[in-house]
């Protein structure tokens, strides 16, 4: 009978144990972190240079094509 | 800079992409966690291709109707374009898949990479591939603006069995084969969380104005080099 206690209280403190862990696996991970500092705001700044970066690339090509037709009409 | 009114509206969606698409909320799932982000970037990949394809087939048509040659260069750009998107489409998902679909099981990237819908995939775009090395083969102007066109024509039809039939026949991870929840091969519409749909469809658009804006710069190109010939 002393033995059944201890045994009987690891077990429930096992069961509480499953269940807590069960319950922290029922939502899944997320960079919250990253939100909650901020630096997910240094991707979004580096994304839009990057995509700044290629859409004026391809805004100098279009001008100098426009001025390129111009002249072959011309 | 002519008609550059949708030109414009391409810059705002897509830098509406970028900040909403990394900012919003977006539904919390297993194993996808934060990647689910990717769909902003790498199903608008797919779907920029298949819309440049479509484009692309019906100057094929228009130039097999008329003869006209500017039909055919414009064909010919579109189906590049949509080959380079076609490509970013799949190296990005071979990214993701890489760290989603690997699980602890022992599975490595190459048996991951033996999937219906990535083998259908990397298929229909060799067949576009394909279709530049037959461009290549001819010195004939005519002659090779009519084969390909006809080629074109094929390479579209195949488009559908390699990357919409197939993986929807056979098992596959990619989500919306039947191993999968939902049964449409790319993504169910049914499905998607309506916070993703509040930045995916601008993602589409602004990615497809992109994928026409470069494919205009390469026709220009294209029409002033053949002047001459035109």
């Amino acid at each position: 009978m002393k033995k059944l206690f201890p045994a009987l209280f690891l077990l429930l403190a096992n069961l509480v144990l499953v269940v807590a862990t069960a319950a922290a696996q029922d939502k899944p991970e997320m960079a919250d972190v990253m939100r909650s500092n901020g630096k997910i705001y240094v991707v979004v700044v580096v994304c839009l240079l990057i995509l700044f970066g290629l859409i004026g690339y391809v805004f100098r090509i279009d001008r100098k094509l426009s001025k390129l037709e111009k002249q072959s009409k011309d | 800079m002519h008609k550059s009114w949708w030109k414009i509206a391409a810059v705002i969606l897509l830098v509406y992409t970028i900040v909403g698409g990394f900012l919003m909320d977006v539904p919390r799932l297993f194993i996808l966690n934060e990647s689910i982000r990717n769909l902003y970037f790498h199903v608008s990949m797919w779907f920029t291709m298949m819309i440049l394809f479509a484009v692309s087939l019906v100057y094929s048509i228009k130039y097999l109707r008329s003869q006209n040659h500017k039909h055919d260069i414009y064909a010919s750009a579109y189906a590049g374009t949509g080959t380079f998107m076609g490509l970013l489409g799949y190296a990005t998902g071979a990214i993701w898949a890489s760290y989603t679909w690997v699980t602890d099981q022992g599975q490595s990237l190459s048996t991951i990479l033996k999937e219906p819908k990535l083998l259908g995939a990397g298929i229909a775009i060799l067949i576009y591939c394909a279709y530049f090395v037959l461009r290549g083969s001819f010195n004939d102007i005519d002659k090779r603006a009519r084969v390909t066109a006809v080629y074109n024509v094929f390479a579209f039809a195949m488009l559908f069995p390699t990357i919409w039939i197939i993986p929807r026949l056979v098992g596959s991870l990619h989500p919306g084969a039947p191993g999968s929840e939902s049964g449409n091969p790319a993504l169910n519409f049914n499905d998607i969380d309506s916070r993703l749909r509040m930045v995916f469809y601008p993602a589409v658009l602004g990615w497809t104005l992109l994928g026409v804006w470069i494919t205009t710069l390469k026709i220009r190109t294209k029409l002033l080099a053949e002047k001459s010939l035109l």
